[in-house]
């Protein structure tokens, strides 16, 4: 297995910045507008997201290598990730539960809502269609980033809409409205960044 | 290699069986929280299995918290004092919460669950509430949509109540306990009999239930809750809408039966004469009872142009009629809107708000 640690650094830039799975693809829209209201919750579901993706990814990443693409059954992809996925976070939320009720009071409620968050789905997929991810290695370091990704968006969504708070915001625009427009500019700024890095290099 | 269908099939059930196992396993390790002891008052100790919630943990030790939601965190009825072993409030819980309670460790008991030995501190009267057994003795339809059900009680055979008091029908369901909370109608004077009112609400589980509910059924509910205590001294005015009869039948009836002199009123608002509940019993009453005055106020008279009495919203009548007085006790209950327009009226009365009573149908 052939590691080279420039490669893994731009994977990681590409996929937290130029490429971020929120700004760039939309993934996992509706979390991250419900749940960026307070800068606690926030961090709450973002740790989840980012925890949740890179145990998925890494699992998924196994069984598609070594059970649905022996057996030809590759079209059973999206089918085998959620069952994955909706597993591995009853699971997490049993330990958590468990081991750390503080945790789990915290990041209780986000945990059945990653289940259906279509972000860690994305990643999933964009981790086996993406030809340039080579190894086991290149997968987790894409996950970790777009998880860390989707983390730093809902993390300054959150700072921006506690300064909104105090602001003037025309009527028609207050909450949802101002919050897609803001998403916008900010998908506008990450947007930026591309061509610094080349993705698939 | 082999058939590609019978490949995906078995890839797929194989998957879904590993992860199922995987987790009834871990749920056996994980959620197994042993046998926790919970103390209640100082007094009373038992132990139950740990893991499920507070509130179920209880009613398998008959002890009945009030909780008209059945469970699901939404109504706020089930607020217990935990001293000792509840952990740290939920987000669930915070909506029904206020600062002093969360000082004072209040917390719903549907919400928190068992996982080691609990102190509690639980109102004593909630400790008297029964279980009932009982069969449906007659039932009604007296409007529209609302029917008057009278359940017989055979063990224990009578209930001690309050005028204003309510009781919990259990809505059988195979899967969780659900019970729904409904007013006693009938005077505490019949101990053995409960009457109710219960308004059809379309996929309503509760009055689906009770509105099916055949003569001779048996049902199981318990019982009595609710702090209401009528003044001695006080007027007496009970205003009502819709289901909101019941409680304001019962405090008037007891009142009548009792003391036929004392000044009492009963207001009751409905949308048309069909829906004008016991409206003949009322009149009657009225006559029987110099203290009583009832008003019936309709909102639509169309039916009957003719009709001697009040027209329009129950609050209107309520501001015709009422002189101002500082002595009084108000109980009030019907819809929210209904609530909101009348205390209104009721505050300009100069009647203080902690004399009033509402709870919202």
């Amino acid at each position: 297995m052939e590691i080279s640690f420039a490669k893994l650094a731009m994977i990681f830039l590409s996929a937290a910045i130029t490429q971020n799975i929120l700004l760039s693809r939309f993934f996992g829209m509706c979390s991250f507008i419900a749940v960026s209201k307070s800068m606690k919750t926030a961090t709450g579901l973002g740790f989840a997201v980012l925890f949740v993706t890179v145990s998925t990814a890494i699992l998924n990443y196994l069984i598609y290598q070594h059970l649905l693409a022996p057996l030809e059954l590759i079209s059973l992809r999206p089918l085998i990730f959620i069952m994955v996925i909706a597993g591995f976070v009853q699971l997490v939320e049993m330990i958590i539960e468990r081991f750390s009720p503080t945790l789990h009071i915290n990041l209780g409620i986000y945990l059945p809502l990653i289940t259906v968050n279509c972000a860690i789905l994305g990643v999933n997929e964009t981790m086996i269609n993406d030809e340039s991810l080579k190894n086991i290695v290149e997968v987790i370091t894409f996950a970790f980033a777009s998880g860390a990704g989707w983390f730093f968006a809902i993390c300054i969504m959150a700072a921006i809409r506690k300064r909104l708070e105090n602001s003037n915001i025309p009527k028609p625009l207050r909450g949802l409205g101002i919050t897609m427009m803001i998403t916008g500019l900010m998908a506008l700024a990450f947007m930026g960044f591309a061509g610094t890095v080349e993705v698939g290099v | 290699m082999g058939n590609p269908y019978l490949n995906a099939m078995f890839v797929v059930a194989g998957l879904a069986c590993l992860l199922t196992i995987l987790l009834m396993i871990a749920e056996r390790f994980l959620c197994n929280y042993g046998s926790c002891e919970i103390e209640i008052n100082d007094k009373k100790k038992f132990s139950v299995t740990g893991g499920q919630s507070l509130l179920d943990s209880l009613y398998e030790n008959e002890i009945f918290i009030p909780s008209a939601c059945g469970g699901q965190g939404t109504c706020g009825y089930c607020k217990v004092r935990i001293l000792e072993g509840a952990g740290a409030v939920l987000p669930t819980e915070l909506p029904y919460l206020t600062d002093d309670e969360i000082a004072t460790s209040t917390r719903l008991a549907c919400q928190v669950k068992v996982k080691q030995n609990m102190k509690l501190r639980i109102r004593e009267d909630f400790l008297n509430v029964q279980q009932y057994a009982g069969t449906v003795a007659s039932a009604r339809m007296i409007s529209a949509d609302t029917r008057e059900i009278i359940i017989r009680l055979s063990a224990p055979a009578e209930m001690e109540f309050c005028a204003g008091q309510y009781v919990q029908i259990e809505v059988p369901n195979s899967n969780e306990r659900i019970s729904r909370a409904y007013s006693i109608c009938n005077p505490p004077s019949r101990k053995n009999e409960i009457e109710l009112l219960v308004k059809k609400i379309p996929e309503g589980l509760g009055s689906t239930y009770m509105h099916d509910l055949k003569v001779g059924a048996s049902v199981s509910l318990t019982g009595a809750y609710g702090e209401f205590q009528l003044d001695p001294e006080a007027e007496i005015i009970c205003i009502a809408g819709g289901c909101g009869m019941a409680p304001a039948r019962s405090i008037v009836r007891q009142i009548a039966a009792e003391n036929p002199q004392r000044k009492c009123w009963l207001f009751y608002g409905a949308r048309s004469e069909n829906d004008a509940l016991y409206y003949k019993e009322f009149c009657e009453l009225e006559k029987q009872t110099p203290g009583l005055t009832v008003v019936y106020s309709l909102n639509d008279v169309s039916g009957n142009p003719d009709r001697q009495g009040e027209a329009g919203f129950v609050h209107l009548a309520v501001d015709k009629h009422l002189r101002p007085t500082e002595n009084a006790q108000v109980f009030l209950c019907g819809p929210p809107l209904m609530i909101e327009a009348t205390q209104k009226v009721l505050l300009e009365k100069q009647i203080p708000q902690s004399k009033i009573f509402y709870d919202e149908f």
